[in-house]
């Protein structure tokens, strides 16, 4: 019963399921409809709660026809709904009538991994002495390893991701839009200090730097990635963001233990 | 090493664990500062369980620290009781290890289903009133009641169809459940109202055959108003809106039969300012200090 009654909840035609009745002999069809809204209503708004800046990108219309058709396909499986919208950038992806916009799909990516960095476990960022300390180790420094926090995600992108993102989260998001280079690549660490997630464009280098890290990949391996990537990469840069976003969280090397 | 004495755990300690008989309110990420800023003077609060069943950030931190201050009361809104799914376990452990964290004064959950063929619809779907149905709920909160080693109690739908399949009424099927569970009774008087309008029952009639004992909460809410292919009123469950004042009256009638009750004003949609949701629980504090009496009155003053 069940199983027609869910299969209805999802379909288009109106239908409803068999074996319902009402007191007056009023058409099943309008009140099964309330939980056929409900449902798919419900599904959509969660989708739009985790992906404003897609939805503002497309318009409202347009976002919530294609978030339908999301829900249709993919319904979640968790009754959990913070994390849903795993692969809805993927849909976005392959969803004809948004061809023409190609970055799409990757502002899509990141703003999930926003929501995942928001909602990731909690960690007590090491201190500037910590790191000072390592720093000051010249010999033990190679050999250093990170743990990164819970809540860093790396995007790398071949569209201006970061930049289309922060241009909307401002009132005067039409101006910045309009000299956007959308086709510039760009990637994005985000990662969550204190109670706010922070979303910062760094270069390629860096983003192989801290993918390497995030792999539990020492400092001198890491660099080493990195500097394949872009020659010109500002490491020290790069560490001073991490600390800065909170978002080292451990440091071990062979003769020491931090924290 | 010794426990923090906070308020919270002095109250597990000093008192038995229940919710007062006062008026409470859900808890919106929209008021996590004010509430924390202002401390208003309210019953309890009331958290859908699966908004925290994340592994950290803004919403612990700040549930953790309103739970300090308050009373607690954790609904779900996804176990699927009324589902032909086996209860989900791993579901049922995060719930287990939200409870063990927060060690709320209530736990509730709905006679529903919102979960099929591993499906998750997010929303409260009608079952039908028979006997396989029956054995089915009553096997699910045996269930639930001993992983979490609590009772439960158990919250009366609001429906907008009903199935030919059904044999027994609603209020045989939520009368059967709590007999044979021992689960307590969440009574949602705006889905009397709703259900009861939907169905064409006559609401204080519903309420009588319910087993009233069993009631450890009241549900407050405002519904939608639309009409259903033959012009009678369909009334939705939108928690979009104030409550009715219909079902103020309702309430207060329910209250004249059990006495002092638990009461969330339950508002998910259209979520307004604060001082709006404390001036709907103050309302009904008002009415359950009405039922306080004369002489508890006298020995205040």
């Amino acid at each position: 019963m069940s199983a027609d009654f869910a299969a209805a909840l999802l379909a288009t035609d109106g239908r409803c399921p068999p074996g319902l009745t009402c007191w007056n002999g009023s058409a099943p069809e309008k009140r099964f409809a309330v939980y056929r809204n409900n449902v798919v209503v419900g599904l959509v708004d969660a989708l739009a709660d985790s992906f404003p800046v897609t939805q503002t990108l497309v318009g409202e219309d347009f976002f919530r026809a294609m978030a339908r058709e999301f829900v249709r396909r993919t319904p979640p499986r968790s009754p959990v709904l913070a994390l849903y919208g795993e692969g809805f950038a993927e849909f976005v992806e392959g969803f004809p009538p948004a061809a023409g916009l190609p970055y799409l799909a990757d502002v899509a990516r990141l703003e999930l991994l926003r929501v995942r960095s928001f909602h990731a476990a909690d960690a007590r960022p090491v201190t500037q002495q910590h790191l000072d300390r390592l720093l000051a180790d010249q010999a033990a420094l190679p050999q250093a390893r990170f743990a990164l926090h819970p809540a860093l995600f790396v995007l790398t992108s071949a569209h201006a991701v970061v930049s289309l993102w922060a241009a909307h989260q401002s009132e005067s998001a039409a101006l910045q839009l309009a000299g956007l280079d959308t086709t510039q690549a760009e990637a994005a660490l985000v990662c969550r200090h204190q109670l706010e997630v922070g979303i910062y464009r760094i270069g390629p280098g860096a983003a192989g730097f801290i993918t390497a890290l995030q792999q539990d990949a020492n400092l001198s391996a890491a660099a080493e990635q990195a500097l394949t990537t872009d020659a010109d990469v500002d490491l020290t840069a790069t560490l001073g963001l991490l600390l800065q976003a909170g978002a080292i969280v451990g440091i071990t090397h062979p003769r020491r233990t931090h924290p | 090493m010794i426990p923090r004495d906070t308020p919270a755990r002095r109250a597990t300690a000093a008192r038995p664990r229940s919710l007062p008989a006062r008026a409470g309110i859900g808890l919106k990420p929209e008021h996590f500062r004010a509430i924390l800023q202002t401390r208003p003077d309210l019953g309890f609060v009331e958290i859908h369980a699966e908004n925290y069943m994340v592994a950290g950030g803004p919403f612990h931190h700040w549930l953790t620290r309103i739970r300090e201050r308050y009373p607690l009361s954790i609904h779900g809104v996804g176990l699927s009781i009324g589902g032909e799914d086996p209860l989900d376990e791993t579901h049922l452990d995060r719930l287990a290890a939200l409870l063990d964290r927060y060690q709320p004064e209530s736990f509730s959950e709905h006679l529903a289903w919102s979960s099929h063929g591993g499906n998750f619809y997010n929303d409260l779907l009608p079952v039908a009133y028979d006997k396989t149905t029956l054995a089915r709920v009553c096997e699910h909160i045996d269930r639930i009641q001993e992983r979490l080693g609590r009772r439960m109690l158990l919250e009366n739908p609001a429906t907008y169809v009903e199935f030919a399949a059904s044999t027994l009424s609603e209020a045989e099927f939520i009368s059967e459940v709590v007999r044979r569970c021992d689960c307590g009774l969440l009574l949602d008087v705006n889905n009397v109202h709703v259900s009861c309008t939907n169905h064409g029952r006559d609401a204080r009639d519903f309420l009588a055959s319910l087993p009233l004992a069993a009631v450890g909460q009241i549900h407050l809410a405002g519904f939608a108003s639309e009409v259903d292919s033959l012009g009678a009123p369909l009334l939705i469950d939108s928690h979009g809106a104030p409550v009715a004042e219909v079902v103020w009256a309702l309430y207060r009638h329910a209250l004249d039969r059990i006495g002092p009750t638990p009461t969330l004003i339950e508002r998910d949609n259209d979520i307004p300012a604060l001082p709006v949701l404390l001036a709907e629980a103050h309302h009904a504090d008002r009415i359950l200090e009405g039922l306080l009496p004369v002489v508890a009155e006298s020995a205040v003053s």
